[in-house]
């Protein structure tokens, strides 16, 4: 079947998709975009987290045809060629990538938090950053720089706000 | 395989109908896990998510009509106040990406044991619309469940929404996992206090081959309470302890790799006990969310 | 030679504002690509024209094949090969230690899920339908699933009655190889062979079976070679190993089979034996076209090597003093249905079985067996986290007997420098157990858990899972302390390999580094980086891709590599300086004693700018190869055990404070405290992440973590049921490191991966028992365990 949608802000058409292909199998074999991770392929570790129509969902679970006119957001899409999103740099900084296959996923993620808690005029607490992060598995990290790090993110983008 | 996207309700249950070995797929949570490993390879798939009725949630006759494709993430947001039990609940499920995506209608759909919602759904008395292009009809959710994934829903139904009766009275949800967030349970149990109908609504999940009620605790916990609806009075200690007992003996659980059958009979005791000492302080205090 | 559309990512050069040298918190060079989503892992790369590769495994832990047809599969539209061990032309085993796994299997297989057929097809999908078709006829044997029943070893309870040795073959089961079913029995045998104590305390613990769960899942992509040769891009943990052994299966000389290192999703061991590496060779000369071969997460958990499940039995002497007189201990390991690194994990659980303490009389069996479970191999820690939750188990058990504090028994009996270790060898830099315990000690608890109106659940046991409000909840505070060799033992000849070159571009001065060794995200790159700096003065340097074009670098493994790669890359940076500075002194012509190397420029304190390196160098490169090795170390003696086997410890120590529910058996880790000698943090920021995640690690085999095996099958092949800590299960930590120089490394460093993955499981199991105050003998705890159910 053919499949249209919009990915980071482009459309997008790819042909000859088989009905049973994931979402992320259609993003990273045949679009060209491998940022979304394959780790478990059954939701379990948010590494395939993508936007779908600004929500976060595990790109693995949707069906590539639940995409058809959608809006798609992959980590490719984050910031512009050549930039990095604060939520980018804080990881980088903080020390938040060892191996970083969990980091696509975690980066989404995180951006959709610190943008719901700035868009209240607040940052998230430790807390609440816990329980927005507890889909997405880190093996390498034992998570403590992750934190670091979107405290980072949502200091700096709270100093933007001002 | 055929992949449809019905825009209409009528057109998905026409499409149904026509597919009677149709797998329907909404937050995709459950078929694409299946899918993804080659357990799964329908002939047709019928996506749900683009049919408005399913999406949406509203009051018809007094209850709360929970269209089957509202993700879990808009039930904790939406309806914490109107559907405390299934609120609670579906904060436990997955992940948050998870719950961005995983319908009640799914749950029902996959009708496995370990349902997160299905407790919630059965201490809250809740029915089941399910349709076809024959018609519609309500199913009281205890009923809905046959055997170990297996539902009363016929081969050419879909799920079209929940309908559960707002609180009189206090809900709760408890769920073991051996794990912090992400896990399946090993065992849950969610109990509502009907204090309008002096009646107790009890669910227990992962701890037989459907998700069930325990009548006798029920009958027990609703005996025991005569008299202290109205007086709000303390509830003895043993009187939770029996309903504990009366809520595990109601269990037929097996051992498997999430735990033991033993463990999670106990385990149903002790969060039977528990969620009952929390729900009747919550009573006594009066709170108006939950009376 | 054609390269992938999507190849392995070299590192950028360059980085504003993220370099510095040694002891800098420099960043990765390759995490803006990581950031952005362009950093291609092995699961990423690409070509036009590739094929998909899967494998067939079998369903059998024990069988014979009476036969294979893979006609229906072969007749699958979109299939491009079958293949079966008969298509293997070179050697039809391999091993790391031991050549006795097949590459697909012969007559008989010994595991659930050893590989059976390939099938290439133009979508994984078809490739996966087609597999299913091969029809593969099975007699099924009845599997052997315990280790002491495979060496026909009695019981425990036997074990009591008789202590004798009893090994005769006559009761061993059925040989799973033929050489008998022993893959390698270590002992030692120091002091008194039968000492006498005033207090003994025996034990009996267990360890599961843990996973690596990597999350970048065995992948790679072979690429047919215009010479007749193959081209691998691979994730993988050593380049040169995994050649050797490609070579012998596919039967081909060292230059015909390039590897390239993917960019690697975690490894932890799990990659050290080969998984897809021959089969994706052997589909590509096969089909004349690339293929790619990408695990799912149930086929990972079949495909890689686990940590060895153990069964020990301790018995720890010492006077009512608490000085310890002597310890005996038999170590049981599952080394599974081949040999993988068991012989080497024996000789670490053996060696280093008794702790970083002072053993005056020793007397240590350790065993590695074949059996028809899952394959057992390296992972962090390798041998030394089963032993430790046994060792540190006994200590509190000592304390207890003796009335005292659990860690003065410990500093009472810790090593120190110039104590002897149970092989015999002399601790010949800082160890500092006392320190590390003393420090943790002095570090502030965590507040008190919350109660009634003020709980959030999600600092409670169970979380928002919603299991308690405070009822049942009791805490516990334990501590550990451990200790794990460095690099490889017992005499292996443990080199590195690099490659530096400087030259001048664009006017700038830059630096090359370039090894094999794996960068599996634990940052060697970045130490790579920041040594060449320090070394050549130069703010720019590129990581070259990591390949077989150079010599081998040896395992990313046994925390080795900054030490052991990170000496290469120093010494041929030094060689390479020393060039330099030679050319800097026929220009100057006459004899400045401090030139060294500086901000891109040859300067002198006495003189200040000398030379700039374009003037040095002009249009020439300086390059310099260098082959490097730590100090030697020697085999132990089979019968005594006695040697110098290591060539350096590392020490750290945990702190675990815990909540346990413990009427539901639900525990929440409140706080995880680490000490950790690293002799000198070349990174410090990439110091506490790697402490940070050995704990996890450690935290998830004490409550979570276990690859459960019934009858030889693997009932929870998955993210769902092989459950590892997420965020919420992670407390926050408090670290303090210490850099205790070891004179024998370079720049006075010590490996730092291993350590803190084997105190903090123990530290965990320890405060769940001080809460609980239940024996617990075995991990992970389950709730089942804390609630006699």
């Amino acid at each position: 079947m053919r499949l249209s949608c919009s990915v980071n802000g482009t459309p997008r058409e790819v042909d000859d998709v088989w009905e049973g292909e994931s979402l992320l199998y259609v993003l990273r074999e045949r679009m060209g975009l491998p940022g979304s991770k394959n780790a478990c392929e059954q939701g379990e570790c948010g590494s395939c987290t993508v936007y779908l129509d600004d929500v976060p969902v595990c790109a693995c679970l949707v069906a590539a045809g639940q995409a058809q006119g959608r809006e798609v957001g992959t980590v490719e899409g984050l910031a512009p060629a050549g930039e990095l999103h604060p939520v980018q740099e804080a990881f980088l900084e903080a020390g938040a990538v060892q191996c970083g296959f969990c980091t696509p996923g975690l980066l989404v993620a995180t951006d959709d938090l610190v943008a719901r808690t700035r868009a209240e005029g607040r940052k998230p607490a430790d807390a609440e950053i816990r329980e927005a992060l507890a889909g997405n598995l880190c093996r390498c990290t034992g998570y403590e720089k992750i934190l670091d790090a979107v405290r980072l993110a949502a200091d700096r983008m709270a100093g933007d706000a001002r | 395989m055929d992949f449809l996207q019905p825009a209409t309700w009528a057109e998905a249950l026409e499409a149904k109908a026509a597919a009677r070995e149709a797998v329907p797929i909404a937050g995709g949570t459950d078929v694409m896990v299946a899918v993804n490993f080659g357990r799964l390879r329908p002939t047709t798939l019928i996506d749900l998510t683009r049919v408005p009725e399913l999406q949406e949630w509203g009051l018809d006759d007094g209850a709360v009509r929970l269209g089957a494709g509202v993700p879990y993430a808009r039930v904790i947001t939406e309806l914490g106040g109107r559907l405390p039990g299934l609120a609670m609940a579906a904060r436990t499920i997955g992940s948050p990406q998870i719950r961005n995506r995983g319908t009640v209608g799914g749950n029902l759909a996959t009708a496995s044991p370990a349902g997160d919602a299905h407790p919630a759904l059965l201490a809250a008395g809740a029915e089941v619309e399910v349709a076809s292009v024959r018609g519609t009809r309500r199913i009281p959710v205890s009923e809905f469940y046959r055997g170990v994934k297996r539902s009363a829903l016929a081969d050419d139904e879909l799920i079209a929404a929940v309908r559960i009766r707002p609180p009189a009275g206090p809900q709760q949800y408890s769920k073991i996992g051996t794990r912090n967030a992400m896990v399946i349970a090993v065992a849950a149990f969610g109990l509502a206090l009907h204090p309008d109908r002096r009646a107790v609504g009890t669910g227990i999940g992962s701890a037989a081959p459907t998700p069930r009620r325990a009548p006798e605790a029920e009958e027990f916990l609703a005996g025991e309470l005569d008299g202290l609806w109205e007086s709000r009075g303390e509830l003895p200690a043993a009187t939770a302890g029996r309903f504990g007992e009366l809520v595990a003996a109601a269990a037929a659980p097996i051992d498997d790799v999430r735990g033991t059958a033993a463990y999670r009979v106990h385990a149903l005791s002790v969060m039977a006990r528990r969620t009952l000492t929390w729900a009747w302080a919550d009573y006594r205090k009066g709170d108006p969310t939950c009376a | 030679m054609s390269t992938p559309t999507r190849a392995p990512s070299g590192a950028p050069a360059h980085l504003t504002g993220a370099g510095g040298g040694i002891g800098a918190d420099a960043q990765r060079p390759d995490g803006v690509l990581k950031v952005r989503g362009e950093f291609a892992y092995g699961s990423d790369l690409w070509m036009d024209d590739m094929l998909w590769g899967v494998t067939l495994r079998s369903p059998h832990p024990y069988a014979r094949i009476r036969s294979i047809d893979v006609g229906p599969a072969l007749a699958v539209p979109g299939v491009h090969a079958v293949l079966t061990s008969d298509d293997v032309p070179g050697e039809k085993v391999y091993g790391l230690e031991l050549a006795d796994q097949p590459v697909l299997a012969l007559d008989v297989v010994r595991y659930q899920g050893e590989p059976v057929a390939l099938v290439a097809a133009d979508h994984p999908d078809t490739a996966r339908r087609a597999a299913a078709r091969v029809v593969v006829d099975y007699e099924v044997w009845e599997p052997v699933t315990d280790a002491r029943t495979a060496l026909g070893h009695p019981t425990w309870n036997q074990v009591h009655e008789t202590p004798a040795e009893v090994t005769e073959l006559s009761r061993e089961s059925a040989h799973l190889h033929p050489q008998g079913n022993l893959v390698r029995h270590l002992k030692i045998r120091r002091g008194d062979p039968e000492p006498t104590a005033d207090v003994v305390v025996i034990g009996e613990y267990e360890v599961g079976m843990q996973d690596q769960a990597f999350l970048g899942p065995e992948s790679g992509l072979a690429v047919p070679a215009e010479d007749g040769g193959v081209d691998l891009y691979v994730a993988t943990q050593w380049l040169h190993v995994d050649q050797r052994q490609i070579c012998a299966a596919l039967g081909m000389p060292e230059d015909k089979v390039r590897l390239t290192l993917a960019g690697v999703g975690g490894a932890f061991g799990g990659r050290e034996d080969l998984s897809m590496h021959v089969h994706a060779c052997l589909l590509a000369l096969h089909t004349g076209r690339p293929v790619k071969m990408s695990y799912n997460r149930e086929e990972s958990f079949f495909g890689h090597v686990h940590r060895h499940p153990a069964t020990m039995r301790y018995e720890h002497g010492a006077t009512r003093d608490g000085d310890l007189v002597y310890v005996r201990a038999t170590i049981y390991l599952d080394g599974g249905a081949y040999a993988s690194s068991t012989p080497a994990v024996v000789g670490n659980a053996g060696t280093m079985g008794l702790g970083p303490y002072v053993v005056p009389n020793v007397h240590v069996d350790c065993y590695g067996a074949y059996t028809n479970n899952p394959p057992c191999g390296a992972m962090r820690g390798f041998g030394s986290v089963q032993t430790a939750f046994a060792y540190e188990s006994q200590m509190d058990a000592l304390a207890a007997e003796l009335g005292m504090d659990p860690v003065e028994l410990r500093c009472r009996n810790a090593m120190e420098e110039g104590s002897v270790t149970p092989n015999g060898q002399v601790v010949d830099s800082a160890a500092p157990v006392v320190e590390l315990l003393r420090r943790l000690e002095a570090m502030p608890m965590p507040p008190a858990p919350a109660t009634g109106a003020d709980v959030d659940l999600r600092d409670m046991p169970g979380g928002v899972s919603n299991t308690t409000h405070g009822e049942g909840v009791r805490r516990g505070v334990g501590y550990a302390v451990a200790y794990k060799n460095v690099a490889f033992s017992e005499g292996f000849d443990d080199h590195s390999t690099a490659r530096v070159r400087l030259e001048v571009v664009g006017g700038e001065a830059v630096a090359t580094v370039h090894t094999a060794a794996a960068e599996v995200g634990q940052g060697l790159v970045t130490v790579e980086q920041q040594i060449a700096r320090t070394e050549l003065g130069v703010e720019r340097v590129v990581v070259a891709p990591k390949d077989t074009a150079v010599g081998s670098a040896g395992s990313t493994s046994a925390s080795r590599q900054t030490y052991v790669t990170g000496g290469a890359v120093k010494a041929a940076c030094e060689a390479v300086r020393e060039r330099v500075l030679s050319r800097a002194r026929d220009l100057v012509g006459r004899a400045v004693p401090d030139l060294r190397l500086d901000g891109g420029k040859v300067v002198s304190d006495g003189e200040g700018v000398a030379l700039t390196l374009a003037e040095v160098l002009a249009d020439d490169v300086v390059e310099e190869t260098l082959e490097w090795r730590h100090r030697r170390t020697e085999p132990i003696d089979p019968e005594t055990g006695q040697g110098f086997a290591h060539v350096q410890y590392a020490f750290s120590a945990h702190r675990a404070v815990v909540d346990v529910d413990t009427e539901l058996g639900l525990v929440k880790v409140v706080e995880m405290a680490c000490t950790q000698d690293v002799g000198k943090a070349i990174n410090p920021q990439a110091v506490i992440g790697q402490i940070q995640g050995g704990t996890a690690q450690g935290l998830g085999l004490a409550v979570m973590e276990e690859i459960l095996v019934r009858d030889g099958r693997v009932q929870n092949p998955s993210f769902t049921d092989y459950l590892i800590p997420t965020v919420l299960d992670m407390p926050p930590m408090r670290i303090e490191v210490l850099e205790y120089a070891d004179p024998h490394a370079p720049y006075g460093l010590r490996g730092v991966g291993e350590a803190p993955n084997i105190s903090s499981g123990p530290a965990v199991l320890a405060a769940i028992r001080q809460a609980t105050g239940l024996p617990l003998t075995r991990v992970p705890v389950r709730p089942e365990h804390l609630t006699g159910t």
